[in-house]
């Protein structure tokens, strides 16, 4: 299998505290760090501002992304770590300089460990082979965003099971439960990660869309994994399903017809009532309001968007305790 | 004297159809006789090669290496890139011209070959089709022949439009040298860094379709037949570094047909599928892009069964930052001619069962057809004295620290070969010792 070899691979290849790929991470792992993110989340905030007191986080973020960033950020801060920006926006990258120099000079100026953001797929594990140290992937590409994945898996768990049922997990912790992905598959980290990681806690994953945004390897993401192009056929079957924005940015010689798109994948009032009235909404933003989703279930009673953003600070602050062998995670070599 | 006496080898030379203990002197860097075990043993020689165990083969012929001189040579010059070639057995490589500046003048070609430059073995070149390798305005096909040209290539790149191709076929055949093209229709390749299917997806990365390289195989031999019908002429069409079955399928066809298609396959085509990406590994990142399973495959079965016509190495040498770097920032390419015959030796004849003599012929004498070296690749007597000699029952594991390549990018560091080079001689001079 391998899932098996890549587990035993990495350990060799890279800091155990990196988060690279969900593929990386045990259903044990997963539940720690769920475990972990629920014991942060109920220290005061004294508490909590000593898990990482005195230690260095880098931000390195190759894209532009406010919400990750500010999510990785703030997580840092509360734990009480001292965290350095850099990023393409600013002009600290500097102009052409290699990914592995870039790391190696936020290694020598005392950084141990780096959230790294990246337009190409697979950078993180560069860096992670070339630094030595933890690295965690704050979505690289087309690839993955591992720190979505984990905070919509709280959030399902939350909503579907209780907060009490959220902090540890096994291979079925998800059995019976139907999580649909709608929108642009191919082009989304968030789909990847979800798609690969729900499955292995015994969730069916319905893969949404055209065959321009939804090419049928996806299927090769996984066990588990189906494709259910009709939107509301898909719907009748999920307890919950997670909206994806089309990547305008990524989709340069994909010929899409707008109000075809809308008219068949929009998620909105009337279809939502009709095939899935109990239904958990997920999504991991930047949201098109108007396109993939309607303002009405964007803020409706089923959404739970808002409350994916409060677990992903909660997730975060666990992966980052993690990386540096912090909290429940002490001792553990780094 | 250079005279070198060679005895006891089991000599397998194709051309010659031996396969047989047999003695042979080297006299003037040509065979100078080729005997029954015992009856050259009383010939004066300057030195003598006990080759009891050992192959002895006609050397091997590369018809496709980058060798990045002029331009590039903190990835590899003339000197270290034939260094590993002698090591890896060859005594006749074919540069490509993608060098800086492209190789597309008759004075830039005799640059290139000039005895300056060090070649360690026999080099010869492929100018390029197009002026730039632009794929705009043939090269002088006449002249640069004249100079030395073994055939003509844009390598790296395709000759894509209908017409320039058709001009380059109709020229080379004038010439009587091939085109030697690199199948990839790179109107469906761009952003591509691996082969597409399942596992680039799970990557994220784009992926190369196999249509990008089987409609331009597909394209160039309906070219071959046009031409022939229209002109009265009978182009060779040679088909790099060959990586799909469809594409495998078309020359396949093209060759019952009676048109005149030579391919190539090379090691890491045989030896590898697209998992070996794996977590990213730029060592396993070349054009064209290691395929699936099935067509790993079907290359093989290609080998087997006479479809392909040599084995190529495509070494393609980088520097250890280009490659340390974002898989789809990183260059296509890997080094391949220290672990060609180990590849061959382990993977189509140990374990395929490809006989020792249909390996020598796809590694020497029918590349050595393929780009008209004349008196090389047979060890008959007056042929040039280009040997190799292996223990072909050898078992070892590359060592990429210790390539004669000036780069290492590999991703056989550390595997397991089968047949140890243990003397390549090159026009009677031994160029290697092992
Ligand atoms: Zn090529």
């Amino acid at each position: 299998m391998r899932r098996a070899s890549e587990t035993a691979a990495v350990s060799s290849k890279y800091s155990p505290g990196s988060l690279l790929s969900v593929g990386h991470l045990s259903v044990a792992e997963v539940s720690a760090i769920l475990a972990e993110t629920a014991r942060i989340a109920a220290l005061s905030p004294a508490e909590r501002s000593a898990i990482l007191r005195g230690r260095t986080i880098a931000l390195l973020f190759y894209e532009s992304s406010t919400r990750t960033r500010t999510s990785f950020e703030l997580a840092a801060k509360s734990l009480g770590a001292t965290t350095t920006l850099v990023s393409d926006k600013s002009s600290s990258i500097e102009k052409g300089e290699s990914l592995k120099d870039t790391g190696l000079t936020l290694r020598a100026l005392g950084a141990e460990c780096i959230i790294l953001r990246h337009s190409a797929s697979g950078a993180p594990f560069v860096l992670a082979r070339e630094t030595g140290l933890p690295v965690l992937n704050a979505g690289d590409g087309m690839h993955e965003h591992p720190s979505q994945a984990l905070l919509d898996l709280r959030t399902i768990l939350n909503r579907l099971h209780g907060a009490d049922k959220a902090t540890s997990i096994t291979e079925h912790s998800l059995s019976g439960v139907t999580v649909t992905i709608t929108g642009d598959i191919l082009h989304s980290r968030v789909a990847r990660s979800n798609a690969m990681l729900l499955p292995r806690l015994g969730a069916r994953v319905l893969l949404c869309g055209p065959t321009k945004l939804l090419p049928e390897d996806a299927l090769g993401l996984g066990p588990g994994i189906e494709i259910e192009r009709d939107f509301d056929r898909a719907l009748a079957k999920s307890q919950v399903v997670m909206m994806l924005r089309i990547q305008k940015e990524r989709i340069a010689g994909i010929e899409l017809d707008l109000n075809e798109y809308i008219h068949r994948y929009q998620l909105n009032s009337e279809r939502l009532l009709a095939s899935a009235p109990q239904a958990l909404v997920l999504h991991p933003g930047p949201m098109i309001r108007g396109l993939e989703i309607s303002d009405e279930v964007a803020d409706g009673a089923q959404s739970a968007i808002e409350e994916q953003v409060a677990h992903g600070l909660a997730i975060r602050s666990a992966l980052l305790a993690r990386a540096l062998s912090a909290g429940i995670f002490k001792g553990q070599t780094i | 004297m250079n005279d070198i006496l060679i005895l006891n080898g089991r000599l397998i030379d194709p051309l010659s159809r031996v396969d047989a203990l047999r003695d042979l002197l080297l006299r003037d860097g040509r065979v100078a006789a080729v005997e029954m075990p015992g009856t050259l043993k009383g010939q004066e020689s300057a030195q003598t090669i006990d080759a009891k165990g050992l192959i002895v083969a006609p050397g091997l012929i590369d018809v496709h290496v980058h060798l990045r001189e002029p331009g590039q040579t903190y990835k590899e010059t003339i000197a270290t890139g034939t260094a590993a070639a002698a090591a890896g057995g060859y005594t006749s490589v074919v540069a490509m011209p993608n060098t800086l500046p492209v190789n597309d003048t008759p004075s830039k070609l005799d640059w290139m070959l000039d005895a300056q430059r060090g070649s360690v073995v026999k080099l010869f070149a492929m100018p390029a089709a197009t002026v730039g390798s632009m794929g705009e305005t043939l090269t002088d096909f006449e002249a640069l022949r004249k100079a030395g040209a073994v055939g003509f290539t844009d390598d790296g790149k395709p000759v894509l439009e209908d017409h320039v191709m058709r001009a380059a076929l109709i020229a080379a055949a004038r010439a009587e040298v091939p085109v030697s093209q690199h199948a990839e229709d790179t109107r469906l390749t761009g952003g591509c860094s691996m082969n597409a299917g399942p596992m680039a997806f799970r990557l994220g990365l784009r992926g190369m379709p196999i249509e990008a390289e089987a409609r331009i195989v597909e394209r160039d031999i309906q070219l071959l037949r046009e031409i022939e019908r229209a002109e009265g002429l009978r182009p060779h069409l040679h088909v790099q570094h060959v990586s799909t079955a469809r594409a495998i399928e078309a020359v396949r066809k093209a060759k019952r047909e009676g048109l005149h298609v030579t391919c190539e396959i090379a090691p890491h085509h045989f030896a590898l599928n697209e998992e070996a990406v794996g977590d990213y590994d730029t060592h396993a990142k070349m054009n064209p892009p290691l395929r699936a399973e099935s067509d790993r495959l079907q290359m093989i079965e290609a080998l087997l069964d006479g479809t392909a016509d040599c084995i190529a190495t495509d070494h393609a040498p980088h520097a250890p930052f280009e490659k340390r770097q974002e898989f789809e920032r990183a260059p296509n390419g890997i080094t391949g001619l220290e672990t060609a015959l180990g590849l061959a030796l382990r993977i189509l004849h140990r374990d395929r069962g490809l006989p020792l003599s249909r390996l020598v012929e796809l590694m020497s004498s029918s590349p050595s057809q393929i780009v008209s070296l004349a008196g090389r690749g047979s060890l008959a007597a007056g042929h040039y004295a280009d040997l190799v000699l292996f223990d072909a029952g050898a078992e070892w594991v590359f060592d990429a620290t210790i390539s004669r390549s000036k780069s290492r990018n590999t991703p056989f560091d550390g595997s397991p070969m089968l047949g140890k080079v243990r003397y390549t001689i090159c026009e009677g001079h031994i160029v290697y010792r092992g």
